[in-house]
C-alpha cells in the first residue's frame, strides 16, 4: 500500500518533531545559560531568561579551584581505553555467537544482559576489597577494567545484531580461499561491519564517559574523571547552581561535540534491527 | 666506567628515596561548602609552614562523600589521610575503633576553647577523635519588615503555637509571601533534622530507655500535627521538595516570612550579593513547646584521621592548623571576620571584631550553647544526639521515617498512618539489629 503524506500531515509532524527536539534540548540550553548567571540570578524566581548580567566568573572560579584538563584527560583515557579493550573481547564473542551458535547461545546472551540489571551498589564492597587488595584503587587501569566489564554485555549484543546481518557465505568463501580465523575476522568480517562497530564504539564511549557510580567510588584524585569534577560542585549548604552549571557545561562539551558530529552513526546504531 | 655509572645510579636512587621521604602527601576528603573551599584556597599558608607536606583535596557532594569515606574506612581502603565527617559519624566510628585519637595537636592548640557542646559530640572518654571545623545549630530567621507591617513583636522565646499564629498573619501567597518555610524534603539530614527537634520540643524522643521506638506516643502526634499544619497550610507550595538550599533561595528572594534552619544560613541571608532581603532579616531562637530542651539541633563538620593511617603525624599537623584560633585570624585577614568558620571556638564569640561583622553571632552562640547531645529530651533516652541517634541504624531509620512524614505533609497519608508506619518500620529495624 502506498503511503502518501499530505502537506498538512508533513507540517504537523515537523512541528511536533521540533517541539520534542526543543524539549529534549532545553535542559542543556538552560544549563549553559545558568552557567553565565550569578548565583543569585540562577535561583531567582521568576527566572530570568536572557536579560541578566552575563558573567564569566563561574568559569573563572571553576578554573581556579579545579584542574579541568586533568579530569578531562582521565575521562578520555577511561572512555577510549575501556572501549578498545571491550571491542577486542566483544568482537570475538559476538563472532562466535553469530556464526557458530549453539543451542545455549540465546540463553548466554540473555544471561549477559541480565548482569546489567543488578544495582552496582550491591557489589560495591566486594569490588572495593578486590581493588584494595590488588592495589587498583584510584588507578586508571582498574577503572578501565570495571568500565569495560560493565559495558561488555551491551557491546556484545550490539555487535551480535550487526554480525547476524552479514551473510555467512562470505565468511565461508574466505575460508575456502585459505583465510585463517584471525584473517577472516580482521580482513573480511570487520570491514563489512565498520558502521556497526563505529556506532558500538560511540555508544560505549558515551556510556563510559557518563558513568558516575564506579568512577566516584573507586577514585580519589589520580584517576578521577569529569564525573568527580562535577560532583565537587554540588553543595549541601549554600547556593551552587551557577558554578555547578559551569562545571557541567565544561564536562559535557567534549561529548556533545563528538555526539553532534557522529549522530548519523549513533542513530543508525541505536535503531539497527528495530525495523526489519 | 661501570662503577661511575653504578655510583650515579645509586645517588639518583638515594636522592629519589630521600625526596620521597621528604614529601608527605595528605589526601583530604571534604564537602563542598564555602568554608571548606576557603580553606582550600588558603592551603599555601599551611604548606609554606610545612614544606615537607603537600595537600591533595578531594571535594565531593555530601551524600557521595558519606558513602565514599564510609566504604573506605570500613574496608580499611586507606585512600584518605584526613576525612571530613559529621557529628553523627564521629561517636560511631570512634566506638568501632576506626578513628585515630587526636592526641598531638600541639601545645598552643587550646582544646579548652572548643565549645563544650561540640567538644562532647566529637569526644570519647575525654579524648578528641575529630576536630570541629565549623559548627551550627538551628534558629529562626524572620523578615523584620513584614513583622513590623503586621504589628508582630517577639517577646521572649516563641512557642510553636505562637509561630503558627504568626505564620497565619504573614501568609499572603497572592503577594508572593508564604508564612513560613521549613524543610520538607525526605531524609535523615533533611526533614528529619527539623522534625526531630520539634519532637524534642513537644516532649517526644526517638527511643525509650529500652531502645523501643516511640512514634506511637501522644508527643510525636502533637509534633507531627503541628508540622503538617503549619507547613502544609502556611508554607510554600511543593514544600516536600524543599531542603536547605531550596528554602535559602525562597528566603533570599523575599518569599518567606519566617525560616527555621541551620545557623550557618545567617551569613547567606545577610549577604547583599546573595539576598534581596539582606538588610531586613532578624534572628531569634527556634520555637519551644512543652519544653525548650532539644528544640534546636547541633551539627558540626569535623576533620578526623582514619585508624591505621601511615601519616598520622602530618595529618594531625594539618588538622591543628585548620581548626586553630590562628586559622580564624588568617581567614579574617584575607576575607573579613564575617567569613570565618563559625560555631567551634568560644573565643570567636568574645572577639569584638567578629561580633561587629556578624549581626547573628549572639543568636548562633545561644543556639549552639543550648544544644546538648546528651540531654536533649524531656524524658530519659539511651542515645547521644539531638536531631539523630548516634547508632549505625539511624541513617536507614531516619530516611524511611522521613519519607513517611513527607508523605503525611503531601497529604498522601494521615498523620496517624505516618506515625504508625514509622513505628512499625523502626521497630522491625531495631528488632533485626538485636536491640531487643
Amino acid at each position: 500500500m502506498e503511503n502518501k503524506q499530505t502537506p498538512l500531515g508533513y507540517i504537523s509532524f515537523s512541528v511536533f518533531a521540533w517541539i520534542v527536539g526543543l524539549l529534549i534540548f532545553f535542559p542543556i540550553f538552560w544549563m549553559v545559560l545558568t552557567s553565565f548567571k550569578t548565583e543569585l540570578e540562577a535561583v531567582s524566581i521568576p527566572p530570568s531568561f536572557i536579560s541578566f548580567d552575563w558573567t564569566l566568573e563561574n568559569y573563572a572560579e571553576v578554573q581556579e579551584r579545579s584542574n579541568y584538563f586533568k579530569f578531562a584527560m582521565n575521562s578520555v583515557i577511561l572512555a577510549v581505553g575501556s572501549t578498545l579493550v571491550g571491542l577486542v573481547f566483544a568482537v570475538t564473542c559476538a563472532w562466535a555467537m553469530a556464526f557458530n551458535p549453539t543451542k545455549r547461545t540465546k540463553d548466554a546472551l540473555l544471561w549477559m544482559l541480565s548482569t546489567k540489571m543488578m544495582p552496582p551498589v550491591g557489589v560495591l564492597v566486594p569490588i572495593y576489597l578486590v581493588f584494595r587488595d590488588w592495589g587498583l584503587l584510584d588507578t586508571r587501569f582498574g577503572l578501565i577494567m570495571v568500565l569495560f566489564l560493565m559495558n561488555l554485555p551491551i557491546m556484545v549484543w550490539m555487535l551480535y545484531t550487526y554480525f547476524k546481518e552479514i551473510p555467512t557465505d562470505i565468511l565461508e568463501a574466505a575460508r575456502m580461499d585459505g583465510a585463517t580465523l584471525p584473517k577472516e575476522i580482521i580482513f573480511v568480517l570487520l570491514p563489512m561491519a565498520v558502521p556497526g562497530i563505529a556506532s558500538t564504539m560511540l555508544l560505549n564511549v558515551i556510556l563510559a564517559w557518563n558513568e558516575a557510580f564506579w568512577t566516584l567510588n573507586l577514585t580519589t584524585s589520580d584517576a578521577a574523571p569529569l564525573t568527580a569534577f562535577i560532583a565537587s560542585y554540588s553543595s549541601p549548604e549554600g547556593l551552587f547552581w551557577a558554578k555547578l552549571s559551569a562545571a557541567s557545561t565544561l564536562a559535557v562539551a567534549p561529548i556533545l561535540v563528538i555526539g553532534w558530529f557522529s549522530q548519523k552513526q549513533l542513530v543508525r546504531g541505536l535503531t539497527f534491527g528495530a525495523v526489519k | 666506567m661501570k662503577r661511575v655509572m653504578g655510583a650515579a645510579l645509586c645517588a639518583l636512587l638515594a636522592g629519589g628515596i630521600a625526596h620521597a621521604n621528604a614529601e608527605t602527601k595528605l589526601t583530604i576528603a571534604t564537602v563542598n561548602n564555602g568554608d571548606m573551599i576557603r580553606m582550600q584556597k588558603l592551603t599555601d599558608d599551611f604548606t609554606s609552614k610545612n614544606p615537607d607536606i603537600t595537600l591533595e583535596w578531594v571535594t565531593l557532594e555530601e551524600n557521595t562523600l558519606r558513602q565514599r569515606v564510609t566504604t573506605d574506612i570500613a574496608t580499611k581502603g586507606g585512600q584518605y589521610d584526613v576525612m571530613t565527617i559529621g557529628t553523627y559519624e564521629v561517636p560511631i566510628w570512634a566506638e568501632k575503633g576506626w578513628l585515630a585519637p587526636l592526641d598531638n595537636l600541639g601545645a598552643d592548640y587550646d582544646v579548652d576553647d572548643i565549645m563544650p557542646a561540640i567538644r562532647s559530640a566529637v569526644s570519647k572518654d575525654d579524648a578528641l577523635y575529630a576536630a570541629p571545623f565549623y559548627g551550627e545549630s538551628s534558629m529562626m530567621m524572620y523578615r523584620k519588615d513584614l513583622f513590623d507591617a503586621a504589628g508582630i513583636t517577639i517577646d521572649g522565646r516563641l512557642t510553636w503555637d505562637q509561630t503558627l499564629e504568626i505564620a497565619k498573619k504573614l501568609h499572603k501567597p497572592d503577594e508572593g509571601v508564604y508564612g513560613i518555610c521549613l524543610r520538607g524534603k525526605a531524609g535523615w539530614g533533611e526533614n528529619m533534622a527539623l522534625i526531630t527537634t520539634m519532637g524534642n520540643a513537644y516532649g517526644a524522643r526517638l527511643f525509650d530507655e529500652n531502645w523501643n521506638p516511640t512514634f506511637d506516643s501522644a508527643e510525636w502526634k502533637a509534633a507531627l500535627d503541628m508540622y503538617t499544619n503549619i507547613l502544609g497550610n502556611y508554607g510554600p507550595p511543593g514544600a516536600t521538595s524543599n531542603g536547605f538550599n531550596e528554602n535559602l533561595s525562597l528566603f533570599n528572594s523575599g518569599k518567606c516570612g519566617m525560616w527555621i534552619d541551620a545557623t550557618v544560613a545567617a551569613s547567606f541571608v545577610t549577604n547583599p550579593k546573595e539576598s534581596k532581603v539582606a538588610d531586613k532579616v532578624g534572628f531569634t531562637e527556634a520555637p519551644c513547646a512543652a519544653t525548650c530542651t532539644g528544640a534546636n539541633w547541633l551539627w558540626a563538620w569535623n576533620l578526623g584521621i582514619p585508624m591505621g593511617s601511615q601519616k598520622v603525624e602530618a595529618a594531625q599537623k594539618f588538622i591543628a592548623w585548620a581548626t586553630s584560633k590562628n586559622y580564624l585570624e588568617l581567614v579574617a585577614s584575607k576575607e573579613g571576620w564575617a567569613n570565618v568558620p563559625p560555631g567551634t571556638r568560644m573565643s570567636l564569640y568574645q572577639n569584638p571584631k567578629y561580633l561587629e561583622a556578624a549581626p547573628f553571632a549572639d543568636e548562633t552562640l545561644l543556639a549552639i550553647d543550648s544544644a546538648d547531645p546528651i540531654n536533649s529530651t524531656m524524658k530519659p533516652k539511651p542515645y547521644v544526639g539531638v536531631q539523630f541517634a548516634a547508632i549505625p541504624e539511624f541513617q536507614g531509620i531516619g530516611t524511611t521515617v522521613g519519607q513517611q512524614f513527607s508523605a503525611a505533609l503531601a497529604g498522601q497519608m494521615s498523620v496517624d498512618q505516618a506515625l504508625s508506619a514509622a513505628q512499625s518500620s523502626t521497630d522491625r529495624t531495631m528488632r533485626k539489629a538485636g536491640y531487643y
